[in-house]
């Protein structure tokens, strides 16, 4: 990989969690804002395979463990974003096939990432919430997903194939 | 690799395996993080990162507020807004003013509480807006704030704004300090009554919004809290975390039960979690900092 694309991903990666702290708190609802770094993390792993996926999954977890506002234990996030790109990953073919399923993956990502991140505050006693909160929390954010997912899908999926390494020029 | 051939199997394998040191990688991360506490060693790292994304958080933050400005626009015109906004601290000020006048009397009627009262006009503050708030789904309630260690704002101070108690700053970088609000589940606040002194613990409940409430547990479990009750800091040592004096809420309902050994008093926050936009970081008086300390309290 070369270093130039490697940054502009990295780049991507940092605003997507700036932004969904710093602008979407505008629109949130009861504080759940849409999980862009997930949705960045789901796109890597559909266009460049699990393992691609699960690095970003891990560099833009830690990073939302780590950025400003974050005040739960480090790695928890990144923790949910492996899995999630692991497993997105592993059904990218059927992924592509169509932008609907596209949104479909999305949106089990973006339950599985979220309930991860759950379940882990229950396991470790770091800011667990009652389970019906959490469940509606959970709900409103697979929500948000794939609201944004048929906006923010093709626009991001279009930058990770044209920063895709040895990629033939047309 | 040297074993790369075509076909899936150990593709996958090492996919696998990838998976297997990734998720390992992550639980180390938070062993360290939860087994050190404070003395982590991820938290150079933390604040590191914070004081670069912090001054990012700050520009994104700058760069979108005429964003937010503009949608209010549509709702009404300037001029009435500014109207609006003047009455409302103005309110939320008498407000607050009403709301301590039952402790202050009380105070006043104890013999040495005179002279902490005329302490707790001393209060220094540094004024800051709101930049990030944490996601929800990070189950914490934490925000970003726009101060930092060069005005003078350090781990573990008071925040409040015109309504009451806001949170506590659990972190700062150079620009930027990131405050755990009241409302969290990790948040404990020493609470005490107006009406009669009586002090308890109040804790967030993790929710925010119009739901948003806490719980109050008095430490005397004979004393009934009654509704409309005033609940304000009892303060620490040197104020560290939290200073005396600042209203928190109102007791809205009590809940008994006989399993529990005390009882429950639910509390409805003065500050709107929502809408939180300009904040005060208590600083201790002296303060000197790259942005002016406003001295609260200024009304004899």
């Amino acid at each position: 990989m070369s270093a130039p694309r490697d940054a502009v991903l990295a780049v991507v990666v940092a605003l997507a969690v700036v932004f969904q702290a710093v602008v979407f708190r505008f629109i949130s609802i009861d504080g759940v804002v849409p999980n862009l770094a997930l949705i960045v993390v789901v796109v890597a792993a559909i266009a460049r395979g699990p393992e691609f996926g699960m690095i970003t999954g891990f560099c833009a977890g830690l990073l939302t463990d780590l950025a400003p506002p974050a005040d739960h234990l480090a790695g928890r996030w990144a923790l949910a974003l492996v899995l999630v790109g692991f497993l997105v990953g592993r059904v990218r073919q059927d992924a592509r096939s169509s932008p609907l399923m596209a949104v479909a993956v999305v949106g089990a990502a973006s339950f599985i990432g979220t309930s991860v991140f759950a379940l882990s505050g229950v396991v470790l006693g770091d800011g667990a919430l009652p389970i019906g909160s959490m469940l509606q929390v959970i709900v409103i954010s697979v929500l948000w997903d794939l609201m944004l997912a048929p906006f923010a899908v093709p626009a991001l999926l279009r930058l990770f194939d044209e920063a895709r390494p040895g990629r033939l020029v047309r | 690799m040297a074993r790369r051939i075509s076909g899936r199997g150990p593709e996958q394998d090492r996919s696998r395996r990838m998976l297997g040191l990734f998720v390992l990688a992550c639980l180390t991360l938070i062993t360290l993080d939860a087994r050190a506490g404070a003395s982590s060693p991820l938290n150079p790292v933390r604040s590191g990162v914070g004081s670069v994304l912090g001054p990012v958080e700050d520009a994104t933050a700058t760069a979108t507020r005429p964003f937010d400005q503009l949608a209010g626009m549509f709702r009404s015109n300037r001029s009435l807004r500014g109207d609006i906004a003047t009455l409302t601290a103005e309110n939320s000020r008498l407000r607050s003013e009403v709301a301590t006048v039952p402790l202050d009397r009380k105070r006043l009627a104890e013999y040495d509480a005179l002279s902490q009262t005329a302490s707790e006009t001393g209060y220094s503050l540094v004024a800051a807006h709101v930049i990030a708030v944490g996601p929800m789904q990070s189950f914490s309630r934490t925000v970003t704030i726009d101060a930092g260690t060069s005005s003078g704002v350090t781990k573990d101070m008071t925040v409040i704004n015109n309504d009451g108690l806001v949170g506590r700053v659990v972190d700062a970088t150079s620009s930027t300090a990131t405050v755990l609000l009241i409302v969290d589940t990790t948040s404990v606040v020493g609470g005490r009554l107006g009406t009669n002194l009586e002090i308890g613990f109040v804790r967030g409940r993790g929710t925010l919004g119009d739901s948003g409430r806490l719980t109050l547990d008095l430490v005397d479990n004979a004393v009934e809290p009654s509704r409309g009750d005033v609940v304000v800091t009892w303060g620490s040592k040197d104020g560290v975390p939290y200073v005396a004096g600042i209203p928190i809420g109102v007791v809205e309902s009590v809940v008994s039960s006989p399993l529990n050994s005390s009882r429950q008093a639910v509390v409805k926050p003065f500050a709107d979690f929502t809408a939180l936009d300009v904040v005060g970081v208590v600083v201790p008086n002296g303060t000197h900092g790259d942005r002016p300390v406003i001295t609260a309290g200024g009304t004899p």
